[in-house]
């Protein structure tokens, strides 16, 4: 499973089995950048740790055409487009489990477009 | 406020709602019975998904459409009309496809004994091509009708990919709805809830409350959707939501398992949480008695 852990409070560190998301320095503050991309029908992570209270930048971007990005429990969503990079900036303040999907119809296999945040103390 | 109701609570709330339940085709039969100037009845089918291929949720996709409009046939006492509330056909990416998936469909309804059928579309039918497939078979996505002093609104909340009714419909919700006696019976039909039934499975529409909060001021509004395929009822104050099963294969109720999925097919108790609805309306009253339908396994 592709699953992502951000440590804190090193602010790059990154458990990754795969992929095309990394943790580094964002450009104008320390908070850590994770960048995950969307094609059909998969994010290129499923899973992620972060901690709460600790900010965030996300950095996504659609491969293939329009996804969704959607975080309901913390009110996140975006419409991600090919060739767009699309920040936001996110500080998770309640851990748990937490389903993001795509919420942008994308054909056939769009309703198993999802992933898990999991945010820990 | 939660409001989410089982079907036992919901019995109990026939005064709010206005709605009486029915099980089984003895108890539709026994319902439909009356119909005169003030009573009429539809039948509501959903999510057919017609082209679906997947033995592990629905070893017999291939007939049940077909079983469906049999049993709708059969029915004791043929509805005024029939409504089908989105997804007639799985998404497909090739457009070929999805029109030849339309024509088949349209073909099999077409043996429906009734003299009116009412089509919406789902996200699987429209929102891939924002609903031009859709518009060449079945025509308009949003439009109104009138049956026996009843009025109808059907809402398109899935040719938009991102899942809104947008500004557009919206004010022409608006518009008409001005014509409307604040006490006049309105049933709204759509595909997607209307109210936040569960967002983290996307089962809501992005601007739904925007429509309920133009429908609040009008007494006696009941919605029919589809989408989450299994029977589910809801108020958001007084306008009731009510949800029906699919024709293709269930879903599990919100947040019952991590992730959404068909429920397996059972093979000791097939077409189990497949079915369809009958809907008998009162118009004096304005009371809906709804009555599930199972499909025959045979």
């Amino acid at each position: 499973m592709r699953h992502v852990i951000l440590r804190w409070p090193r602010n790059v560190a990154v458990l990754a089995c795969v992929l095309a998301i990394t943790a580094t320095q964002a450009l104008a503050t320390d908070e850590p950048v994770i960048r995950i991309t969307a094609k059909k029908f998969e994010y290129s992570l499923r899973t992620l740790t972060l901690k709460r209270g600790v900010p965030v930048v996300f950095e996504l971007t659609a491969v293939d055409r329009a996804h969704g990005f959607n975080l309901p429990d913390f009110g996140v969503r975006s419409e991600l487009l090919p060739g767009k990079l699309t920040r936001i900036r996110f500080t998770p303040d309640k851990t748990g489990e937490f389903v993001f999907f795509c919420d942008v119809f994308c054909g056939d296999g769009h309703e198993e477009m999802s992933g898990v945040l999991i945010v820990q103390d | 406020m939660d409001n989410k109701i089982d079907r036992r609570q919901f019995l109990k709330l026939t005064g709010l709602g206005g709605v009486v339940f029915a099980s089984g085709l003895s108890g539709w039969a026994n319902a439909a019975k009356k119909t005169g100037q003030d009573e009429f009845h539809f039948v509501q089918l959903s999510d057919t998904h017609w082209g679906f291929n997947g033995a592990k949720a629905n070893p017999d996709a291939a007939n049940t459409l077909k079983k469906a409009v049999a049993a709708v046939n059969a029915l004791e006492q043929a509805p005024d009309f029939v409504v089908f509330t989105g997804d007639l056909t799985h998404t497909t990416d090739d457009p070929k496809l999805r029109r030849a998936r339309m024509a088949e469909f349209r073909d099999i309804v077409g043996k429906l004994k009734v003299k009116e059928v009412r089509f919406m579309p789902g996200e699987h039918d429209a929102a891939l091509d924002r609903g031009e497939a859709y518009q060449e078979f079945f025509g308009k996505l949003n439009y109104t009708f009138d049956h026996k002093g009843v009025h109808f609104i059907v809402l398109d909340n899935v040719s938009d990919p991102g899942a809104s009714l947008g500004a557009a419909q919206l004010e022409w919700l608006k518009q008409d709805l001005k014509q409307m006696r604040r006490d006049a019976p309105i049933v709204v039909l759509t595909h997607r809830p209307l109210f936040d039934l569960y967002p983290q499975w996307d089962w809501a529409t992005r601007d739904g409350a925007a429509a309920i909060a133009l429908l609040m001021p009008y007494k006696n509004v009941t919605v029919f959707y589809g989408h989450i395929h299994q029977e589910h009822h809801h108020q958001t104050g007084h306008i009731t939501h009510h949800a029906a099963q699919s024709l293709i294969f269930p879903l599990p109720a919100a947040g019952s398992v991590p992730k959404r999925g068909p429920v397996p097919w059972d093979a000791n108790q097939p077409y189990k949480g497949i079915g369809f609805r009958s809907v008998e309306a009162d118009v004096k009253r304005i009371d809906y008695k709804i009555a599930e339908l199972p499909v025959p396994k045979g």
